[in-house]
C-alpha cells in the first residue's frame, strides 16, 4: 500500500488527557487502573475510568448527541489541537473530502441501560427524554464527531468488538486510495457501561486486581475507556523525520468461535502476515509490537503463538493494557497512538503490572521501558467473533 | 482523482416482508406481479453446528440466509470471500433482554447474550458457518447503513482487487425500543461484487457521492418499506437489477450525501 501520514493524533484515557499526559504516564510506567467505583456497579474489579467525563457538556446545537460516549469523544477531540487541525484541513480540501471512520463497541448504550430503570410502570415505555439516534445507536459516535468537526464526507462506525478502531485505519486507507476522500478522521471511542462490565464478568474473563498481560499468573482483563483520534492523509514526498506513517494493514477472520480465539492464533497470524506484505517489510524489520494482550489466559497464549510463528521470538513487545485497561472498541485507536508516541520518542513502553512473564509464551516481553530508536511498530487488535486486525506504523526518517 | 467506484454484481439475494427470496423479489420488482406485504419469514439455518444454531437470534439467521443465497446463486466459494456486514441496529431483541436484566436487581447476564451483543455477531457466525477466514467487516451508519456498506464493499473490490460479499440487514426492535425506533419488519439484501466481468456477471455497477435526492419508488407499499427499513434503501437499485435495464439511479445515504449509481446489465 501507499503510506499514509498521521498528520495529527491524540488520545485520552485513564492515563490522562492528550499526548503529553499519556507520554508522561508511559515514561513513568504508571497505571491508570483503580478499583471500580463506576455508577452502581458492584463488581470486584479494577477499571480505567477517565476522570471528569460527565462534567463535559456538548454544545447546545449538538445536544441530541448527549451521552457519556460522546462527552468522552468531545473531550478527546479538544486535546492537542486536533479539532483545529481538522477544521483547517477541511477549509483547504472541502468538508465533503474528509471522511470519518470510527470504532466503538457500545456507543451510548449506557443511556439505554439507565433508561430501562425508568420505564413507565404501567406501559413499560421508555422515558420521553430517551434518545435513540443520538445516544443508543452505534453510529451516534461518527455522526457526532462529523457534526462537531463540521465535516460532510462519507462516514461510518466500524463495530467489530475489540478490533473496531484498528479496522477503521484499513477502511479509511482504502477510501483514500480509491479517491473517495482526500483525508480521514479515524480512531475510536468506548466508554464504561454495564453491558461490558457485567458481560465480561459473566464470561469469567475479568481480573480482580489490575490485569497482568502475558504474566504466568494472569487471570483476566481490566476494562477501560478511551477516546483516540488520528488524521490520515496521503504522505508527502519528503515527510519530516519524525512524521508517523501508516505503512500496512491486515485483516482476517478466525472462523472458529464467538468469544474464544483460535488456539493457534490462525487468524492473528494471517492478519500480521498481510500487514507485513502491505508494508513491504520483512518480519525482522518490526522493532516493537504492541500486543493485543488482554490478560486472559487463552487470548495471550493464542497471540504469543501467532507472533512467534510470524515474527519469531525476538521482537520486543508489550501490552499497554496493564496501564490503560482494555478499552475495547477504542483499543486499536489508543494503541495506534501509543505506537506513534513510541516511534516519535524512541520509547518501547514496558508492560505495566506484569511481573513474571509466562515462560510458555515464546515472545520477548518487555517488563520495563526500553529506549531505542524505532523505525517500525506493529499493533495487534483481535475481537469477539474472531475479527483480527494488525497495523504497521513507521517513522519517516 | 475520480471518486467513481466500479464493480460487477455476480450474485444477489433478498429477504423481506412479502419477499421470501430473490426469485419472488424479481417478479415483484420487475412489476410482473403486485407487491403484497406479509410478515418476513426467516428460515431456520442448517449450516451452523447445532450448538451454535441454538445460540443465534433471528437477526443473525436473516443475515446468513441472504449471504448464503447470494453466494450459492453465484456459485462462489465463501471460504476465501471477504464480507462486509452493515446493519443500522444489529440484534435489537438481544439488546432488549440485556438491558432488562441490567435494570433488575440481579445483573447476571447470560454469557451467550453478551457475546451475541457485539455488532459483528452476524460476521462471527458467518465465519463459523462457512469457514470464511478472509477479512470481514461490521458497519453501522444508522439510516445510511446500506450506502455505507456499499461504499466499503466497492472500495475493497477496487483496492484489494477481490470479490466482496455485501450483506445489509435490519430487523424490528421489540418494545419499548420499537417505539423509539419503529422499524416495522426484517429486511436483508446481499450482493456479491467482483472487480471484473465474469461469465456469471449480472450487471456492472458504478457509484459516486452526489447531492441529488434519492429516488422514490412509485409503488406506495414498496416506498413505505424503503423509507422505514435502512437496508431497504437498496430497493431502487435492486429494481433495476431485477428489470435488467440500463439505468442511473440515486440511492439514499447520509443526510448530506446520496449515492449516484449506474447499473448496466451484462446480458
Amino acid at each position: 500500500m501507499k503510506p499514509l501520514a498521521l498528520s495529527a493524533f491524540t488520545a485520552t484515557s485513564c492515563l490522562g488527557r492528550g499526548l503529553d499526559a499519556t507520554l508522561a504516564a508511559l515514561e513513568g510506567e504508571r497505571t491508570g487502573l483503580a478499583p471500580c467505583a463506576f455508577e452502581t456497579v458492584q463488581l470486584e474489579t479494577c477499571v480505567g475510568e477517565v476522570p471528569g467525563v460527565d462534567e463535559e457538556r456538548l454544545p447546545a446545537e449538538l445536544e441530541e448527541f448527549e451521552c457519556r460516549n460522546n462527552r468522552l469523544a468531545l473531550l478527546g477531540l479538544r486535546q492537542d489541537g486536533f479539532e483545529a487541525t481538522v477544521r483547517s484541513l477541511a477549509r483547504r480540501l472541502g468538508a465533503k473530502r474528509i471522511g470519518v471512520w470510527l470504532g466503538t463497541s457500545t456507543s451510548g448504550i449506557l443511556e439505554t441501560e439507565l433508561a430501562y430503570r425508568r420505564r413507565d410502570a404501567a406501559s413499560g415505555a421508555l422515558p420521553k427524554d430517551f434518545r435513540y439516534r443520538g445516544a443508543h445507536n452505534t453510529f451516534s459516535l461518527a455522526a457526532f464527531v462529523q457534526r462537531a468537526l463540521g465535516l460532510e464526507g462519507p462516514a461510518a462506525v466500524i463495530s467489530s468488538a475489540c478490533s473496531s478502531s484498528a479496522k477503521v485505519f484499513a477502511s479509511a486507507r482504502r477510501a483514500i486510495e480509491a479517491g473517495l476522500v482526500d483525508a480521514a478522521v479515524v480512531g475510536g471511542v468506548d466508554s464504561l457501561c454495564l453491558t461490558t462490565l457485567y458481560g465480561f464478568h459473566s464470561l469469567q474473563l475479568v481480573a480482580r486486581a489490575p490485569c497482568r498481560p502475558f504474566d504466568a499468573a494472569r487471570d483476566g482483563l481490566s476494562i477501560g475507556e478511551a477516546a483516540a483520534f488520528a488524521l490520515l492523509e496521503r504522505a508527502v514526498a519528503r515527510p519530516s523525520a519524525d512524521a508517523v506513517l501508516l505503512l500496512g494493514t491486515g485483516e482476517s477472520s478466525d472462523a472458529w468461535h464467538m468469544s474464544a480465539p483460535h488456539p493457534e492464533g490462525r487468524g492473528a497470524s494471517a492478519a500480521m502476515r498481510q500487514a507485513l506484505v502491505a508494508a513491504h517489510l520483512a518480519p525482522a524489520d518490526v522493532d516493537y509490537i504492541n500486543f493485543h494482550g488482554t490478560g486472559t489466559p487463552s487470548n495471550d497464549a493464542a497471540e504469543a503463538r501467532a507472533v512467534a510463528a510470524v515474527l519469531g521470538a525476538r521482537t520486543p513487545g508489550s501490552s499497554t493494557k496493564g496501564a490503560t485497561g482494555h478499552t475495547l472498541g477504542a483499543a486499536g485507536g489508543l494503541e495506534a497512538v501509543i505506537c506513534a508516541l513510541a516511534l516519535r520518542h524512541g520509547l518501547m513502553p514496558g508492560g505495566v503490572g506484569t511481573k513474571v512473564p509466562d515462560p510458555e509464551l515464546a515472545v520477548s516481553y518487555l517488563l520495563g521501558n526500553r529506549r531505542a530508536p524505532l523505525k517500525h511498530a506493529m499493533s495487534n487488535s483481535f475481537g469477539f467473533g474472531g475479527s483480527n486486525c494488525s497495523l504497521i506504523f513507521g517513522r519517516a526518517g | 482523482m475520480s471518486a467513481v467506484l466500479t464493480a460487477w454484481i455476480e450474485g444477489v439475494s433478498l429477504v423481506g416482508p412479502g419477499l421470501p427470496d430473490w426469485a419472488v423479489a424479481v417478479r415483484v420488482l420487475a412489476g410482473r406481479v403486485p407487491y403484497e406485504p406479509r410478515p418476513t419469514v426467516i428460515a431456520p439455518l442448517e449450516c451452523l453446528p447445532p450448538a451454535e444454531r441454538r445460540r443465534t437470534g433471528k437477526v443473525v439467521r436473516l443475515a446468513l440466509t441472504v449471504g448464503l443465497e447470494a453466494v450459492t446463486r453465484a456459485g462462489a466459494d465463501a471460504t476465501s470471500l471477504p464480507a462486509v456486514f452493515s446493519s443500522s441496529g444489529g440484534d435489537g431483541e438481544n439488546c432488549h433482554e440485556i438491558c432488562q436484566v441490567l435494570a433488575g436487581s440481579d445483573r447476571q447476564i447470560s454469557p451467550t447474550r453478551f457475546h451475541n451483543s457485539v455488532h459483528n455477531a452476524a460476521a462471527g457466525y458467518w465465519g463459523i458457518a462457512t469457514g470464511a477466514t478472509a477479512a470481514s467487516n461490521a458497519l453501522c451508519a444508522c439510516d445510511a447503513s446500506f450506502g455505507a456498506g456499499l461504499l466499503e464493499a466497492l472500495a475493497q473490490v477496487r483496492i484489494e482487487e477481490t470479490a466482496v460479499l455485501l450483506i445489509a440487514y435490519d430487523a424490528a426492535y421489540p418494545e419499548p425500543l420499537r417505539s423509539a425506533r419503529p422499524i416495522p419488519d426484517a429486511f436483508a439484501v446481499a450482493l456479491l461484487l467482483t472487480p471484473a466481468m465474469r461469465p456469471g456477471s449480472l450487471a456492472r455497477l458504478t457509484a459516486e457521492p452526489t447531492d441529488a435526492p434519492a429516488e422514490i419508488l412509485a409503488d406506495s407499499q414498496l416506498e413505505l418499506l424503503r423509507g422505514s427499513v435502512p437496508a431497504a434503501r437498496s430497493l431502487p437499485l435492486l429494481r433495476r437489477v431485477a428489470r435488467e435495464e440500463h439505468a442511473e439511479v440515486v440511492v439514499d445515504y447520509l443526510e448530506k450525501q446520496r449515492l449516484a449509481l449506474e447499473v448496466s446489465p451484462c446480458r
